[in-house]
């Protein structure tokens, strides 16, 4: 639809890179840095790590559960004899996978619903905008249980839980592309050349999505680099709390961080330290990228530097 | 929840406290205001009870999901005609529904009434979220400060990066540092749970019993037992409060920057006053009202962030309960506990925004 409107101009690149300078520079570049480092592992994960996510032995001899950083082990092994190392790497996978599903599920039910509601207006959009606030009032981590029990319904293969995660995280983040969606929709739908194209015939679905849409999505990589971090958190909570994933079909953080509980007790700190950093910095490169983007692009933002609003609110929001 | 429509033609500004004496149209629209907001709670909270039942349903009934391989499929059926699942669906969602407007959320699979359950865990989940809060505050609101005056500095930029760390790192992490720092490494605080076993048991002879042990420890009287109970809650409300911490932080922030620019600052300048007064006194005050609007957002991520904590922590408040209960896969129980948490958002963001109509003459009503 819009993605390539949306590349042209807003996309991080040289571009973007040169418009920053000082601390912000170093802010994006930090930021740039941590992301493509979790693309390039979640990709190669395969390639990368020693040994395969549920392995538990090499060459016919059996790992030595619970042991600390060696050669053989970078990161150690974990209480079932796991090479913490390898699940850290196929980790990455695992959130990529379902962070790119969720936001791309997100995007395409918020989206079209924003400009339904903000064009039609009337009930439709009374209607809309009571379900989502209320969907957004609803603590996130809730909501995602809820509907991870709901979609998952008990059973758990690899695709399975990914989803489940992916559709729960999706439910979650909606209502904020709904609600920006719908506000800028509401904005320019009074202006001349929607006016314009209206009397030239153009049907309502072609105003909406030919017309309007175009304008309306400036906003929409910012939402989406954030969204993607706080997802992120998400996904993890969920696998802290047991969710979703089956152990041996994929590797998760927040899942592994759980059996690495009862290690923390016993001053076993590498099964907890590993997974955990991993997290922080791939959610930190995210919102650095996004904070930058939206510090960057926004002349509002750029022009009196400290006068947040929008990334303040976006994360206080969450 | 700023989409309320405007109660009269005008848009009303009412000074600070003016409706008492200001005479009865105020009164009156604020009156009308809070009414409204009062009246849309209804259908939110209706909404999400009702979303919840029936996401919930979908899944199948609760006794299957629970009991499925463990009874036979003849004893599955009996207890679901003991519990009227076998009735339609709508039935089911009437007494529900009815059974929620009396106080009743219906019984866990161990026959404990929900409510009950809600009440005696929600007051050790209320503790560790007002310890987050009490932390967040400590945290987020010098710092906010300091950083805003420092503006641009080196401690600034280190004060906003710290921020955006604080938001970056899951809270159960977080927790499970903070646990194997100072509880395992420096053995500075206990590894978990909410007091000491002996205090605990000790505890549960006070009356009158809050469940919030902090209260129950300074009723019974001993002053151990009080540093027992906090000693417990500081590494907790640490992992809590840095997650909305460094949001109060960098609000404040914003804010007092903002609010540094303003032409009332400046007056207050002009005459004279010092910067520490300009800024305590007069800044400040507005800086914080934007913190007073997020609170219910606050409020409810940090319901989310205790779910966690109390799993790290073992600190058996509602939600460690419900982490208990979806591994049990007692979703009747998950419904009661979700639904409860769901209505007390929405009466949290009604309380957020009566305080805000009350204290800053700028909402419009």
């Amino acid at each position: 639809m819009s993605t390539a409107t949306v590349k042209r101009r807003r996309i991080p690149g040289a571009g973007l890179l040169s418009m920053t300078a000082g601390l912000q520079r170093i802010t994006l570049i930090t930021g740039l840095v941590l992301v493509t480092g979790f693309v390039f592992v979640a990709v190669f994960a395969p390639l990368l790590a020693p040994y395969g996510l549920a392995q538990n032995s090499a060459d016919g001899v059996a790992f030595v559960p619970q042991q600390g950083p060696s050669a053989e082990h970078w990161f150690g092994t974990s209480v079932r004899s796991e090479d913490v190392f390898s699940r850290v790497l196929f980790g990455a996978r695992t959130a990529l996978l379902v962070i790119v599903i969720a936001v791309v599920l997100s995007l395409l039910v918020g989206v079209p619903l924003g400009l339904l509601s903000g064009y039609v207006g009337r009930w439709v959009d009374r209607v809309l905008v009571l379900v989502m606030d209320a969907i957004y009032a609803f603590p996130t981590l809730l909501l995602a249980i809820v509907v991870s029990i709901v979609v998952a319904g008990g059973t758990s293969s690899s695709l399975g839980g990914m989803l489940s995660a992916a559709i729960a995280i999706t439910v979650v983040y909606v209502p904020q592309y709904f609600r920006v969606v719908r506000n800028a929709t509401v904005a320019v739908k009074t202006e001349p050349y929607v006016d314009a194209a209206r009397v030239t015939g153009a049907s309502t679905a072609r105003i909406m999505f030919r017309h309007i849409l175009s304008n309306v999505t400036g906003s929409l990589p910012v939402i989406i680099t954030i969204n993607a971090a706080d997802a992120i958190l998400t996904l993890a909570a969920l696998g802290f709390l047991g969710f979703g994933i089956e152990p041996t079909q994929a590797a998760e953080w927040g899942y592994d961080l759980n059996k690495a509980l009862n290690d923390v007790s016993n001053g076993i700190w590498w099964t907890s330290i590993f997974p955990g950093t991993a997290i922080v910095l791939v959610v930190l490169g995210m919102t650095l990228v996004g904070e930058s983007i939206d510090e960057t692009l926004n002349p509002l933002l750029r022009t009196r530097r400290a006068v947040t609003t929008v990334d303040e609110k976006e994360t206080a929001d969450d | 929840m700023s989409d309320v429509p405007a109660a009269s033609g005008s848009l009303i500004r009412v000074r600070r406290f003016g409706w008492t004496r200001g005479g009865g149209s105020r009164q009156v629209a604020l009156l009308r205001y809070l009414l409204i907001r009062l009246l849309l709670i209804l259908p939110t909270a209706w909404l999400l009870v009702t979303v919840v039942f029936f996401l919930m349903r979908v899944i199948g009934d609760p006794i299957s999901a629970a009991m499925g391989g463990r009874l036979t499929q003849d004893q599955i059926e009996q207890r679901k005609e003991a519990a009227g699942l076998n009735r339609p669906i709508l039935t089911q969602y009437w007494e529900y529904i009815t059974g929620f407007l009396h106080g009743d959320f219906g019984r866990t699979q161990d026959n404990q009434a929900i409510g009950d359950v809600v009440i005696t865990y929600g007051a050790a989940t209320f503790e560790l979220v007002f310890w987050g809060l009490l932390v967040a505050f400590a945290i987020g609101v010098p710092l906010g400060r300091y950083a805003a005056t420092h503006r641009d500095s080196t401690s600034d930029a280190v004060l906003r990066f710290a921020a955006v760390l604080a938001y970056a790192a899951p809270v159960f992490f977080v927790g499970m540092l903070l646990k194997l720092i100072f509880s395992v490494w420096l053995g500075w605080f206990p590894v978990g749970g909410r007091a000491s076993t002996d205090v605990e048991l000790a505890l549960q002879h006070v009356s009158p019993k809050t469940n919030i042990l902090i209260i129950d420890s300074i009723l019974y009287g001993e002053p151990s037992y009080v540093l027992d109970v906090l000693e417990h809650a500081v590494l907790p409300a640490v992992a809590l409060g840095l997650l909305t911490g460094g949001i109060f932080l960098r609000l404040v922030r914003v804010n007092l920057i903002q609010t540094l620019r303003s032409d009332f600052v400046e007056a207050a300048r002009a005459r004279g006053l010092s910067a520490r007064v300009v800024t305590g006194r007069h800044a400040m005050r507005n800086a914080l009202i934007p913190i007073i609007t997020v609170m219910g957002m606050c409020i409810a991520m940090m319901l989310g962030g205790a779910v966690l904590t109390e799993t790290t922590f073992e600190w058996k408040g509602l939600g460690y309960q419900l982490a208990e209960y979806l591994r049990a896969r007692d979703f009747i129980a998950v419904q009661g506990i979700v639904a409860f948490i769901a209505l007390l958002v929405a009466v949290m963001s009604f309380v957020v925004d009566a305080v805000v109509a009350l204290i800053d003459p700028r909402v419009r009503f």
